[in-house]
C-alpha cells in the first residue's frame, strides 16, 4: 500500500518543522504583548502566522506534501473555498444585522 | 510505487492475480475516508472562529488574560506542538514494523495530549472559580464577584465563545488519546480507561465541571470497547498513519484557538 516511508522523509526536517513551529508561536506571544497593531490589523496579523503554522502541520506532519497532486489539490482547493464563502458572504451578512439594528 | 504496491496487497488478500485499477487518490480508503473527514470537521471549527472573530470585531471585547493565562496556554501550545512531532515518530516506528518504539512514541504522544487537557481543566477550574460563566449556569460556591464575573454579565458572548471553543477542541483531544491508546494498546487501554473515568469521578470534587465531564471517558470507553470487540484487529502502520492525521488536526485547530482567544484578549 502506499508508504509514506518510501518519500524522502530525512527525520530532521520535522524537527526543523517543530522548532519553526514553536518559534512562529513565540512571535505571536510577543505580538500579544506589544500590541502594536489595532484589534483588527492584529487579527490579520495573527491568522496570516496561523494560517503558515497550519500549512507547515499540514504539509509535513500531516504529509499531504507527499500525497498525489490530485488528492492535495483537491483538498486543499475545497476547503479553502467553502472558507472563502464563509468570509465573503456569511461574515458581512453578520454584519448587516447589526447595521440594520436587530438586537 | 504507490499504485503498485496497492496492486501488490491486493493479490495477496485476495489470492488471485490480474489487474487492478489504481486507486484515484493513491491511497488507501480509510486514509481518504480521515482525510474527507477532517475536511468536514474543519468547516465545524471554521464557523465557530468566524463566529468568534465577528464578536471579537463588533463587541467591545474584554481583554481579561493575565501573564499566568498566557504562560499556561503557551505551555499548553508547546505540549500539542511536542506531541506531532512524536506522532510523527511513532508512524515511522510503524512503517519500520518496530512494535515497541510505535507504542512508546504513541504513548508519549498520548502523555503530551493528556497534559494538554490537564492543564486546560486547571485553567478552566481557575476561571470558573474567578466567576468566569455561562449565562443560566450556576456560580460554584465561593466563586470570585471580580473581573471575569462582570465580564460574563456585560459581554456574555466572551464566555460563550470561549468555553464554546475550547470545550469542542478539549473534547477533540479527549477523542484522540482514547484514539491513540486504542491503536497502541487495544485491548489493554479498556481498564486503564476505565479506571480514569473512575478515578476522575470519584476525586473531582461535584461542584467542578469536570466531575461530570470526565463521563466523555465513560462514553469512550463504551465505544472503544464495541469496537474491539466486536472487531479486534491488530493495527498495523496504515492504521498509525490515519491516527496521525486526527492527532495533528487536533494540533492544527489549536494553533488557530490560541492566538485568537488567548492572545487577542491579553490583559496588557
Amino acid at each position: 500500500m502506499h508508504d509514506v516511508a518510501t518519500h524522502d522523509d530525512s527525520k530532521g526536517q520535522y524537527f526543523w518543522v517543530w522548532g519553526a513551529l514553536l518559534v512562529l508561536t513565540g512571535i505571536e506571544v510577543w505580538l500579544g504583548y506589544r500590541q502594536i497593531f489595532e484589534p483588527v490589523r492584529m487579527l490579520e496579523a495573527l491568522l496570516v502566522l496561523s494560517v503558515i503554522k497550519s500549512a507547515l502541520i499540514i504539509a509535513y506532519f500531516m504529509h499531504l506534501k507527499f500525497e498525489k497532486p490530485l488528492m492535495r489539490w483537491l483538498l486543499v482547493v475545497s476547503v479553502t473555498s467553502c472558507f472563502v464563502i464563509m468570509y465573503f458572504f456569511f461574515f458581512p451578512d453578520a454584519g448587516r444585522i447589526v447595521h440594520l439594528g436587530v438586537r | 510505487m504507490a499504485d503498485a504496491t496497492l496492486q501488490h496487497d491486493a493479490v495477496a488478500v485476495h489470492g488471485v492475480t490480474g489487474e487492478y485499477e489504481a486507486p484515484l487518490f493513491g491511497a488507501y480508503s480509510k486514509k481518504v475516508g480521515m482525510w474527507l473527514f477532517l475536511a468536514s470537521d474543519s468547516l465545524t471549527f471554521g464557523a465557530l472562529l468566524f463566529a468568534f472573530s465577528y464578536n471579537r470585531i463588533y463587541t467591545a471585547w474584554p481583554t481579561p488574560f493575565g501573564k499566568d493565562s498566557i504562560i499556561n496556554a503557551t505551555v499548553m501550545t508547546a505540549c500539542l506542538l511536542s506531541s506531532s512531532l512524536t506522532m510523527v515518530m511513532a508512524v515511522f516506528a510503524a512503517q519500520r514494523h518496530d512494535r515497541a518504539w510505535t507504542r512508546n512514541w504513541l504513548l508519549a504522544t498520548m502523555a503530551f495530549g493528556t497534559a494538554f487537557i490537564v492543564l486546560h481543566g486547571m485553567e478552566w477550574t481557575k476561571l470558573i472559580h474567578e466567576g468566569l460563566t455561562l449565562p443560566g449556569f450556576p456560580k460554584p460556591a465561593g466563586a470570585s464577584e471580580g473581573e471575569f464575573a462582570k465580564i460574563s454579565t456585560g459581554v456574555p458572548q466572551f464566555a460563550a465563545t470561549f468555553f464554546g471553543l475550547t470545550a469542542m477542541h478539549m473534547l477533540h483531544v479527549t477523542i484522540g488519546v482514547i484514539y491513540l491508546g486504542v491503536v497502541a494498546l487495544r485491548k489493554w487501554f479498556l481498564p486503564i480507561l476505565g479506571a480514569l473515568w473512575l478515578a476522575g469521578f470519584l476525586l473531582i470534587p461535584s461542584d467542578n465541571v469536570f466531575h461530570y465531564g470526565v463521563h466523555a471517558l465513560l462514553i469512550g470507553l463504551i465505544v472503544a470497547s464495541i469496537i474491539l470487540f466486536l472487531k479486534p484487529k491488530d493495527y498495523d502502520a496504515h492504521d498509525v498513519e490515519v491516527s496521525g492525521l486526527y492527532w495533528h488536526f487536533v494540533d492544527l485547530v489549536w494553533m488557530f484557538i490560541f492566538p485568537l482567544v488567548y492572545l487577542m484578549s491579553t490583559k496588557v
